[in-house]
C-alpha cells in the first residue's frame, strides 16, 4: 500500500486519536456509556488499521505476537484474580466490597480492575484474530500487488 | 474458611489455570499445572458431595448478590453427583493425557490442548453448578467452543470437519436453549432455576411457557446427542485426538443430560413434563430407537473407535430411557447410568488411546494378534466391553437391571424386550474385537509391546472401577436414588 499517500497520511493522523478513545471508553466506564468490551474493540482496530495500512510486518515488528498470546491470557487471570484477591480479604467469589475500607470504594475498585482484564483480553483477541486471518492470505496479497 | 468456598473453588481453579497454562509455554510445565488442578478439582468435589450428604444443599452467592438477582451456585444431590462424576474423569484422563498428547498433538500445540482442556473442564463443571439459567447457557459454550478446538485437534484431517460440524450443530442447540431462557425469563422475570420454578407454576400451560420447554427439550437434545439429533457425535469422537474422545465420552454428554433432568424435573416439575407436555412417551420412543439403530451401526464400523462412538448414542438411549419413565426406579437408573457409562466408555476410549500410541491405527484390521501385542490393553478393551454389554458383576449390569426394574414396575414389559435386545447387539460388537484379537494370528512385523505406564494404569483404574462399583453398589446406587427421590419429590 506503499502508494496510497493520502491513506498512509490520514491514518498516521488518526491512530493516535483511535487509540485514546479506546481508553477514554475504557476508563471513563464507570462513569458514562463504555466498559471493557468496547474499549478492547476500538483500541484493537486502530491496531488493525495499522497493520491494514503499513504492512503486518511492520504491525508485527510493534507487539510480536507472543506478547499479544500473553495478553490474552493476562487479561482472564487479571479477571479471575481479583475474584480471588475478594475471596483471601474475606468475602466471596467477586464480591468487590470487601477489596477497600468502604464498600462503594471497593465496588468501584473492582469493577475498575476487571474491565481492566476484559479490555485486555478483548484486544488481544482481536489482534490474535486478524493476524491469523491476515497471515494465511499474506502471501497471495503479495501476488497481487 | 475454605470449605464455605468450595463451590467457587470448584470452578475457579481450572479456570485460573487455562490462561496459566498459556503463559508457562512450554508443555511439561502445563501438564504438570493441569494434572495437580484436575486432581484439586476431584479433590473438591468429594467434599462437596460429602457437604450436601452431611447438610443437605449448599447455595453460594457470587460477589456477595443474593439469589434471586445475583447468581448463585446451588449444590444438591443431584449436581454434586454428576460434579464428581465429571471431575473424576477429567483427573484420570489428564494423568494419562502427557506421553498421548506428545505423540498425536505435539508441534507447540500441546499447551493449547491443556488450555482448551482446562477450559473445557470448567465450563462442564460451571454447567452442573450453576443455579442460573443464563449462567448455563455462558458455560455451556464455554465447554463447548473448548471441545470444538479439542476434536480439531485430532490427527486425521477428517477432524476438521467433524469439529466444523459438531460446531454447527452445537451452536444451534445452544442457540434453542438461549430461546427458551428468553421466552421463559419474559414469563417469570427471573433466571435463578429454584426461583423460576416457583413462579413457572402458577402459569400453567400458558404458550410462552410451553415454548420455552420446546426450545429447551430440543436444545439440550441436540446438546446430549439424543437420537435423532446425535449426527454430530460419531465423527466428532471417533477423529479427535484419543485423549478427547475418552473426556468427551465420559462427561460432555452426561453434562447435558444432567441439565435435561434438571430443567424436566426441577424448573417445569414432572407434572408439567410429564402430563400437560407428555414427555414420557416421546423421550421412550426416541431413546428406544437410540438404543437400537446406535447399536445396529456399532456393528458395522471397521473403525473401533466409530463403533463405540455409535454405542455411545445407544447409551445415551438408555440414560434417556431411564428419564422417560418419569418414577423413582427409572430416574435412579437413569443417574446410574450416567455414572456407569462414564467408567465403561471412559475406559474403553483410554484403551484405544494406548492402541493408538503403539500402533497409530483403530481400525479392525490393526486389532489381529493383539491379544499377545498388548495383553493388559486389550484385557482392558475386554473387561470395558463386558461393562458395556451389561455381564453381572459389572456396573453395566447394575444400571441395566434398575432400567429393567423400572420397566415392569411402571406395566412397561415390551420396553424390557428392548433393552435385552440392544444388549445381545452388544455382545455382537464387542465379541467382533475379542475374536480379532485372541482368534486370529498376528501379521508379521505388527508393532507390538505395551503402553506407558503412565497410560496403562488410568485406564486400568476405570476398568477395576466398572468390576467395583459393579460389586459394591453402595456409594453409587445409594447416591442416585436418593437424587432420583429429591427430584421427584421437588416438584411436587
Amino acid at each position: 500500500m506503499s502508494h496510497h499517500l493520502v491513506v498512509r497520511v490520514v491514518s498516521k493522523l488518526l491512530i493516535p486519536f483511535i487509540l485514546l478513545f479506546g481508553l477514554y471508553v475504557q476508563f471513563h466506564g464507570d462513569f458514562g456509556p463504555g466498559g471493557g468490551f468496547q474499549a478492547g474493540v476500538i483500541f484493537a482496530a486502530g491496531f488493525i488499521l495499522y497493520a491494514l495500512v503499513y504492512g503486518l510486518d511492520n504491525a508485527k515488528r510493534i507487539i510480536p505476537e507472543k506478547y499479544i498470546r500473553a495478553g490474552v491470557a493476562l487479561g482472564l487471570l487479571i479477571f479471575a484474580g481479583t475474584g480471588v484477591a475478594s475471596l483471601l480479604m474475606g468475602g466471596n467469589y467477586l464480591d468487590y466490597s470487601v477489596l477497600a475500607e468502604e464498600a462503594p470504594k471497593g465496588q468501584h475498585l473492582g469493577i475498575f480492575v476487571v474491565e481492566f482484564g476484559v479490555g485486555l483480553t478483548v484486544a488481544s483477541v482481536m489482534i490474535v484474530i486478524f493476524f491469523a486471518f491476515a497471515g494465511r492470505d499474506h502471501q497471495i496479497d503479495e501476488k497481487e500487488e | 474458611m475454605i470449605a464455605a468456598h468450595l463451590p467457587a473453588l470448584q470452578i475457579v481453579l481450572p479456570l485460573l489455570s487455562a490462561p496459566l497454562c498459556v503463559l508457562l509455554v512450554r508443555a511439561r510445565l502445563a501438564y504438570a499445572l493441569s494434572l495437580i488442578v484436575c486432581w484439586l478439582a476431584f479433590a473438591i468435589s468429594i467434599m462437596l458431595l460429602g457437604q450436601v450428604l452431611d447438610g443437605g444443599v449448599i447455595s453460594y452467592r457470587l460477589g456477595g448478590w443474593a439469589p434471586p438477582w445475583g447468581i448463585e451456585y446451588r449444590v444438591d444431590l443431584v449436581n454434586a453427583y454428576v460434579l464428581l462424576i465429571v471431575a473424576a474423569i477429567g483427573a484420570l484422563v489428564i494423568t494419562y493425557a502427557g506421553p498421548s498428547v506428545a505423540r498425536e498433538i505435539g508441534g507447540g500445540r500441546e499447551t493449547l490442548f491443556y488450555t482448551s482442556y482446562m477450559l473445557c473442564l470448567t465450563g462442564l463443571l460451571g454447567v452442573t453448578i450453576t443455579g442460573d439459567a443464563f449462567n448455563i447457557f455462558v458455560f455451556l459454550e464455554i465447554s463447548s467452543l473448548s471441545s470444538y478446538i479439542l476434536i480439531s485437534l485430532g490427527t486425521d484431517r477428517r477432524a476438521l470437519t467433524a469439529s466444523f460440524r459438531y460446531l454447527i450443530f452445537g451452536t444451534i442447540g445452544a442457540t434453542f436453549f438461549l430461546i427458551g431462557v428468553g421466552l421463559i425469563y419474559q414469563a417469570t422475570g427471573t433466571l435463578n432455576l429454584a426461583d423460576m420454578a416457583n413462579r413457572v407454576e402458577p402459569l400453567g400451560a400458558s404458550r410462552t411457557v410451553q415454548a420455552a420447554f420446546a426450545f429447551m427439550a430440543v436444545g439440550l437434545a441436540v446438546k446430549a446427542a439424543l437420537f435423532p439429533l446425535h449426527s454430530w457425535l460419531p465423527n466428532a469422537y471417533a477423529y479427535a485426538p484419543s485423549v478427547v474422545s475418552a473426556f468427551l465420552a465420559a462427561t460432555a454428554t452426561k453434562v447435558s443430560i444432567y441439565v435435561l433432568i434438571r430443567t424436566y424435573f426441577s424448573v417445569f416439575g414432572p407434572e408439567f413434563s410429564f402430563e400437560v407436555m407428555t414427555l414420557g412417551p416421546v423421550l421412550m420412543v426416541l431413546s428406544i430407537a437410540a438404543m437400537l439403530i446406535g447399536s445396529m451401526i456399532a456393528i458395522f464400523q471397521d473403525d473401533i473407535k466409530r463403533s463405540f462412538a455409535y454405542s455411545s448414542v445407544a447409551q445415551i438411549g438408555y440414560m434417556v430411557l431411564g428419564i422417560g419413565f418419569a418414577t423413582v426406579l427409572g430416574v435412579t437408573g437413569g443417574m446410574l447410568h450416567l455414572f456407569n457409562h462414564a467408567l465403561m466408555k471412559g475406559a474403553l476410549f483410554l484403551a484405544l488411546g494406548c492402541l493408538i500410541w503403539r500402533t497409530g491405527s483403530v481400525s479392525i484390521t490393526a486389532m489381529q494378534g493383539l491379544g499377545k501385542r498388548m495383553p493388559w490393553t486389550m484385557a482392558a478393551i475386554v473387561g470395558g466391553g463386558l461393562s458395556l454389554i451389561g455381564v453381572p458383576l459389572t456396573v453395566g449390569f447394575i444400571s441395566k437391571w434398575y432400567l429393567l426394574l423400572a420397566a415392569i414396575d411402571s406395566g412397561l414389559w415390551w420396553v424390557a424386550v428392548f433393552i435385552l435386545i440392544s444388549s445381545l447387539m452388544a455382545i455382537i460388537y464387542v465379541w467382533r474385537l475379542v475374536e480379532v484379537a485372541y482368534l486370529s494370528p498376528s501379521p508379521d512385523g505388527a508393532p507390538s509391546g505395551e503402553a506407558p505406564l503412565v497410560m496403562l494404569i488410568p485406564t486400568w483404574v476405570l476398568v477395576l472401577a466398572n468390576f467395583y462399583f459393579g460389586v459394591d453398589t453402595r456409594v453409587s446406587v445409594g447416591v442416585a436414588t436418593e437424587a432420583a427421590k429429591y427430584l421427584l419429590g421437588a416438584g411436587s
